[in-house]
């Protein structure tokens, strides 16, 4: 239906007057207007399926009431709807009998006891007891559908929830019913596990306890739970979460349904990698390096570390000082730090991004678009990571929308992706040459091309590998810019709060308010009262002038360069041959374990805050526990740094920063302290003007590829081997171990069978793999992901390369 | 004993031929009926060459002044039915119900088996009318030989060139495409079929839309018609809508196919005129069942297939006529006719219905997936003397939930009983649900002595001994 055709109709309810849209179900329309019916299998994101009948009404559309199942029936005009007739209120209670008949009533150990709209429902609208006197159907229970969900049939109540979230939104139809009648059930196939990245939703939307999450089973009883509405930090995506915890411990994340964001679902990292915060591993107090053993961390007290870190900032002075990192904060950490580098150290060497970004000019300065835009535009047109693996709720949307037809999906790129199965089309190019491609397209007679030019278009714009430089996601920009200047742009930057950091400045030449450090306000000069004049050092730069000696002191802000950046090589030459690293972290990453002095900081779920996902939402991220050891927030940490070092942040509190950073940042500016403190922050308050007018850098060109290696394509899973994942004793396992991917007829050539050890050698290190044959990687190419347990792809990329070859030798 | 006047016909059996206009069964005679060289020498295809000649409104005129009722439960215009398929969208398709599996029902069977070409003409005369490109023909899994049949059939069609891309030499292109089923009843409900069709679980879909002919199978407009209904199209495009409506009455013209079994001298298929025949004349007539097995008193029949509810000999002189049917508490359905001699214990006989549809339920809504094993659970209870009397009442209020306020049922003038008319209301998706309760209810309506006679002796039970017991 398209929207011209939706009409207000007025439908009277239980004797009131209310005001409907066509088309729209009766029991939507009458959530609306705060009439309750009850339901089992109807969801508001999710096709109506009529199965549990339980919310038969009366409705009367001029033949006299019928009992009719309301989140079928569209309203129309006129209509006359009776909730609380008798014939209604004997069918809610002849349905729950029926229900009852078979489930196994045992609320006692079940995890939903308490919150089950099954035992509310039945205490509503059920009868007072069971005439059902017959054996009741039994099966083993609970069966593990997959390693997070466990599935009970006998609680069962087959309500198609689940089987139609993983086949209707998550396009994971790995669920099903089976058998028949009295006898259906759901199952998975055989030998193939309900193994979706958005298992959790299932268990979440189930309206009983037969399907519960491993991580959280028996954990807690809901009524021991509290609660506090907050936002995931585990992407960019942003998405709304319930944070609950159970004697001060995070057990359990629930999705929050906001329309402009995630829909109340949330993807299986986000929503169980609380079990890392709950570590014992986690950093719990300060350590500093054995002077007498260097291989050695000793613990220490706050006070012993700061001086140290204040004394070790002050030796190197500012020109040799460098902070990288700063994503994991909260909006109000990040700007404490971004004046903490400028105004007292006074350096501009601070970089939230691990180099495996785009350049902050970029992500400020391009024309924005929101996730809503996206999802109604025309067409997105996806030049970047496989967002099922990178922003998987953001790819859930898209999805979303591309299957009910509102947009259409086109990529551009050299692998495979989650969104192939969706995508209007995916068009293949070599790595590094999509803007080559895409102003082929553009210049070609394909419908696409007029599709793109005449018609809405969102880009959604990242770096489609790691291995890449920035240079090709730069050039696309610079294609899009010129032949499509009314497209506008999601910037699929992918760490935790990275949009929020950058924000506040923590980006070398940017000053919080998407302002250059040429341009401050005045409120802002006022206010940090000494500003660098000059640019500093990206995060690139700075590892390579660590590595040239040319950097004393480098504070690691959260972040762990061996790791996350795409050079390890360069990241490990580096913090080996700086003076001082100082870590600030919550778990000994391999990068702080090689640290000298080591600050834990708190965790998710221990500080309260905003955070900034990747359209410029600012959503509220909340206390819920309190920190273990003596953690301290990142902001108060930069404040003890400060006055170590003579200075004075005149920060006292996360409400005292924000209120400054909406005096002083002028994208920011009319988001009052009170405003994020109301209502208005459940769907967050959207920031998108941007006083940056984008000079794009020239890229560099991609150089033609040899023959003799395979162009190395490296992305993200969502499986990995990150910080949150590897501590969450649920998610370790989840990663698969790196294995090398290259198209058979390659293999062939090299005379390699599939499944072996090779030799895998680029300009950077030479490691043995295991090669896969995989006919979905182009030729010539060769896919390794990022970041898997293992031997990484950051040991063959050179950060300083367009493109990394690499070439594969038997053993 | 009356002299039977009937013919049975030993290559067809099942089959009674008796006095009546033969319109669907007229090549039954011939041994090589299903064969294309009998059809074609019996007038076989010529209706298709003259609907040709017409333009395809015309030919849908024809049917529509028909009043061609489709035989395949809901008694609804085929003429009028076609009509609902929106304009302009296409491709519009047409799905053959040979689905077939109503407790009692076994025509159709008999006409894909003798007359398979009868029915492709049907079909192909159909896809004409309406602008369907393509036909979906879902034969019942079990149905081996209707199966090879039509299958033979279908391939010397193509041959001759009936069938497939220019038929005739014509325009008009139509493809047949054969679909066997896998044993699921509910899969003859419309919507069940095109999901069955589709590759999905065969689960009734929800409505509205009340039509797969606005939205069917794949989304496309899509017309659902009996294999009987189809059937009768090349006799009415041969001879005209008159010649079909100058038989039977005018509500109800031409003839009908229906199933007779149980305690009959001769149960069968019988091809029967529409309107006037009455139960009598089938059930007594001597050229049809020739009366009760053993000359016995009839106890209840079954009007219209084994979810309608029950008739007893106070209704035998109701004709079948839907208008006339619906008000005295029941259906014409399938028209299959089940019929129960004095010797029948009436709560068995429910049992084994009420056991069918609950067995048969699809699971999809729990009125019916739990309602109707509970009410099994029940009346077995009861049909095994160990029942209470309370549980007749339960049967009732279970029944209460599949099927709120007062279900139909016959009058019985002696009880001073009196007929609640056809149809229900539901709580269920599809009609299974209530099926399995309305066997129930017509029995304990008409024949409650014999349950309390089951469950007398037992007052003293409680329900934990009965519990204990199950
Ligand atoms: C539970 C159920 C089973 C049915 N089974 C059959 C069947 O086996 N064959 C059939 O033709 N129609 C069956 N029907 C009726 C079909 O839904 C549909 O009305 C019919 O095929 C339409 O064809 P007609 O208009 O030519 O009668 C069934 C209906 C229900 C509710
Ligand atoms: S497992 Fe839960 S969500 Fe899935 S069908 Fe059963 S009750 Fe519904
Ligand atoms: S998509 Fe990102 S923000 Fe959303 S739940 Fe997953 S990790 Fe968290
Ligand atoms: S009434 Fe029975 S057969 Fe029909 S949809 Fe419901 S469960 Fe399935
Ligand atoms: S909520 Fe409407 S039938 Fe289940």
């Amino acid at each position: 239906m398209s929207e011209q055709d939706v009409t207000e109709v007025t439908v009277t309810v239980n004797g009131t007057e209310i005001e409907a849209q066509s088309g729209e179900m009766l029991i939507a329309a009458a959530d609306r207007a705060g009439v309750h019916i009850p339901r089992f299998c109807y969801h508001e994101r999710m096709s109506s399926v009529g199965m549990c009948r339980m919310c038969l009404v009366d409705v009367d559309t001029g033949r006299g009431p019928m009992l009719q199942p309301s989140c079928m029936v569209p309203v129309s005009e006129g209509m006359i709807v009776d909730t609380e007739s008798d014939d209604t209120k004997r069918a809610q209670e002849g349905i729950l009998e029926f229900l009852l008949v078979n489930h196994p009533l045992d609320c006692p150990v079940c995890d939903k006891g308490g919150e089950c709209p099954l035992q509310d429902q039945t205490l509503a609208y059920g009868p007072g007891e069971s005439r059902f006197i017959e054996e009741k159907r039994h099966y083993e229970k609970p069966i593990p559908i997959s390693d997070l969900v466990h599935l009970d049939r006998e609680r069962c109540i087959l309500c198609d929830r689940c089987t139609r979230f993983a086949d209707e939104i998550a396009g994971d139809p790995l669920i099903q019913f089976t058998e028949r009648g009295n006898s259906t059930q759901v199952l998975t196939f055989p030998d193939e596990p309900f193994s979706s990245y958005f298992s959790g939703n299932t268990v979440q939307i189930c309206p009983v306890g037969a399907l519960t999450a491993a991580p959280y089973r028996f954990k807690a009883r809901p009524w021991d739970l509290e609660e506090n509405e907050s936002t995931c930090t585990t992407c960019s995506m942003g998405c709304r979460i319930s944070v609950q915890s159970s004697r001060n411990e995070l057990v359990r994340y629930l999705g929050v349904d906001v329309e402009s964001v995630n829909h109340g679902w949330l993807c299986d990292k986000g929503r169980f990698n609380f079990e890392a915060v709950n570590s014992d591993e986690r950093l719990t107090s300060p350590f500093v390096r054995d002077p007498d053993n260097q291989r050695q961390l000793l613990g220490t007290d706050w006070g012993s570390a700061l001086a140290s870190s204040a004394e070790a900032i002050r030796r190197a002075g500012p020109q040799k000082v460098g902070i990288i990192g700063g994503s994991r904060l909260t909006n109000e950490d990040a700007y404490a730090w971004s004046k903490f580098a400028r105004s007292v150290i006074g350096t501009d060497n601070v970089d939230a991004q691990l180099g495996d970004g785009l350049p902050a000019e970029l992500v400020l300065g391009l024309p924005p678009a929101t996730i809503a835009d996206a999802c109604e535009a025309d067409t997105v047109l996806v030049i970047g990571p496989d967002l099922k693996e990178e922003l998987a709720i953001l790819h859930l949307r898209l999805r979303g929308a591309a299957t009910k037809g509102r947009t259409q999906v086109v990529q551009i790129g050299a692998a495979t992706t989650g969104s192939d199965s969706y995508a209007q089309r995916s068009i293949r190019c070599q790595t590094g040459e999509a803007a080559k491609t895409l102003s082929e397209l553009l210049s070609s007679d394909d419908p696409l091309a007029k599709q793109l030019s005449d018609g809405s278009v969102v880009v959604i714009l990242g770096r489609s590998s790691v291995a890449e430089s920035v240079d090709p996601a730069v050039a696309t920009a610079a294609v899009i810019q010129a032949e499509l200047p009314h497209a506008t742009f999601l910037v699929a930057v992918r760490r935790g709060n990275v949009r929020g950091a950058l924000d506040m400045g923590l980006a070398p030449g940017f000053l919080p308010g998407r302002t250059r450090i040429s341009n401050p306000s005045a409120s802002l000069t006022e206010k940090w009262k000494q500003i660098p004049e000059k640019s500093g050092l990206g995060t690139s730069e700075m590892l390579q002038a660590a590595a040239a000696g040319q950097i004393e002191t480098l504070i690691l802000l959260g972040a762990d360069p061996l790791s996350d950046f795409p050079d390890r090589n360069l990241a490990a030459d580096a913090i080996q041959k700086t003076k001082t690293v100082i870590a600030i972290d919550n778990f000994a990453t391999s990068s702080v374990a090689q640290a000298d002095i080591v600050l834990p900081a708190t965790a998710y779920g221990e500080q309260s805050g905003t955070t900034t996902n990747i359209e410029g939402r600012i959503s509220r991220v909340a206390q819920k526990i309190t920190s273990p050891g003596s953690t301290r927030d990142d902001w108060m940490i930069a404040t003890e740094l400060a006055w170590r070092l003579g200075g004075d942040l005149e920060l006292t509190s996360k409400e005292d920063i924000w209120r400054e950073i909406e005096q002083v940042a002028p994208s920011h500016a009319g988001i009052t302290l009170e405003r994020v403190q109301s209502s208005e922050m459940f769907e967050g308050i959207l920031v998108q003007q941007s006083s940056i007018d984008l000079a794009l850098p020239v890229p560099k060109d991609t150089p033609v590829a040899d023959g003799y290696g395979l162009r190395l394509i490296s992305g993200r899973k969502l499986w990995d081997a990150a910080t949150t994942t590897e501590q969450s004793p649920s998610l370790r396992h989840l990663a698969e171990s790196p294995s090398i991917k290259v198209h058979p007829n390659d293999l062939q050539r090299l005379g390699i069978p599939s499944g072996t050890e090779v030799r895998v050698i680029s300009t950077r290190a030479t490691e043995n793999l295991t090669v896969t044959a995989d006919d979905n990687v182009q030729r010539g190419t060769a896919i390794l992901p990022f970041n898997q347990p293992g031997v990484g792809a950051n040991r063959f990329i050179d950060a300083t390369a367009v493109i990394n070859d690499i070439r594969i030798e038997t053993l | 004993m009356n002299e039977m006047t009937g013919t049975p016909i030993a290559h067809a059996p099942g089959f009674i031929a008796n006095e009546t206009p033969r319109i669907v069964t007229a090549r039954f005679d011939y041994e090589d009926s299903h064969t294309l060289e009998r059809y074609e020498a019996t007038d076989g295809y010529q209706a298709l060459k003259k609907a040709l000649k017409k333009t395809p409104e015309e030919v849908h005129d024809e049917v529509r002044d028909a009043t061609l009722l489709g035989r395949g439960g809901a008694g609804f215009p085929a003429g009028v039915k076609w009509g609902f398929c929106p304009p302009g969208v296409w491709p519009r398709y047409l799905v053959v119900n040979g689905d077939e599996s109503e407790p009692g029902t076994y025509k159709d069977r008999l006409l894909m088996e003798l007359d398979p070409h009868q029915l492709i003409e049907g079909c192909l005369i159909a896809c004409y009318a309406v602008g369907l490109s393509q036909c979906f023909l879902y034969i019942r899994g079990e149905m081996a030989v209707a199966q090879e049949r039509v299958a033979q059939a279908l391939n010397d069609a193509y041959g001759a060139g009936y069938v497939g891309k220019n038929i005739l030499g014509s325009e008009f292109s139509v493809d047949i495409v054969l679909h066997w089923g896998a044993g699921a009843y509910v899969v003859g409900e419309e919507t069940a079929l095109i999901e069955s069709l589709e590759g999905n679980r065969g689960m009734p879909r929800l409505k509205p839309p009340y039509f797969p002919a606005s939205i069917g199978l794949y989304g496309q407009p899509t017309i659902v018609n009996n294999v009987e209904t189809l059937a009768n199209l090349p006799w009415i495009v041969q001879h005209g809508a008159d010649a079909f409506t100058a038989i039977g009455t005018e509500s109800s013209p031409g003839t009908r196919m229906v199933a007779v079994s149980g305690h009959v001298k001769r149960p069968g298929v019988y091809e029967i005129v529409n309107g006037t025949t009455t139960f009598r004349d089938l059930l007594y007539g001597n050229d049809m069942c020739g009366g009760i097995r053993d000359d016995n008193q009839l106890k209840a029949f079954v009007p219209g297939g084994g979810s309608a509810p029950w008739f007893t000999p106070d209704q035998l002189d109701l004709p079948f006529e839907a208008s006339q049917v619906g008000p005295q508490g029941s259906m014409l359905g399938s028209g299959a006719i089940m019929v129960m001699d004095e010797t029948t214990d009436i709560p068995a006989a429910a049992l084994t219905l009420t056991k069918f549809y609950a067995h048969e339920s699809c699971g999809k809504c729990v009125p019916c997936r739990e309602g109707g094993t509970w009410l099994e659970q029940i009346l077995r209870r009861v049909v095994t003397g160990r029942g209470t009397a309370r549980d007749l009442e339960l049967l009732i209020e279970v029944g209460e939930t599949i099927c709120p306020g007062e279900f139909p049922h016959a009058a019985v003038p002696d009880k001073g009983i009196e007929a609640v008319p056809f149809p229900y209301r539901m709580t269920t998706i599809c009609f299974v649900g209530p099926s399995a309760f309305a066997p129930i209810h017509s029995a304990l309506t008409l024949f409650r002595e014999e349950f309390e006679a089951k469950v007398a002796g037992n007052e003293t039970r409680t329900m934990i001994e009965v519990a204990v017991d199950v």
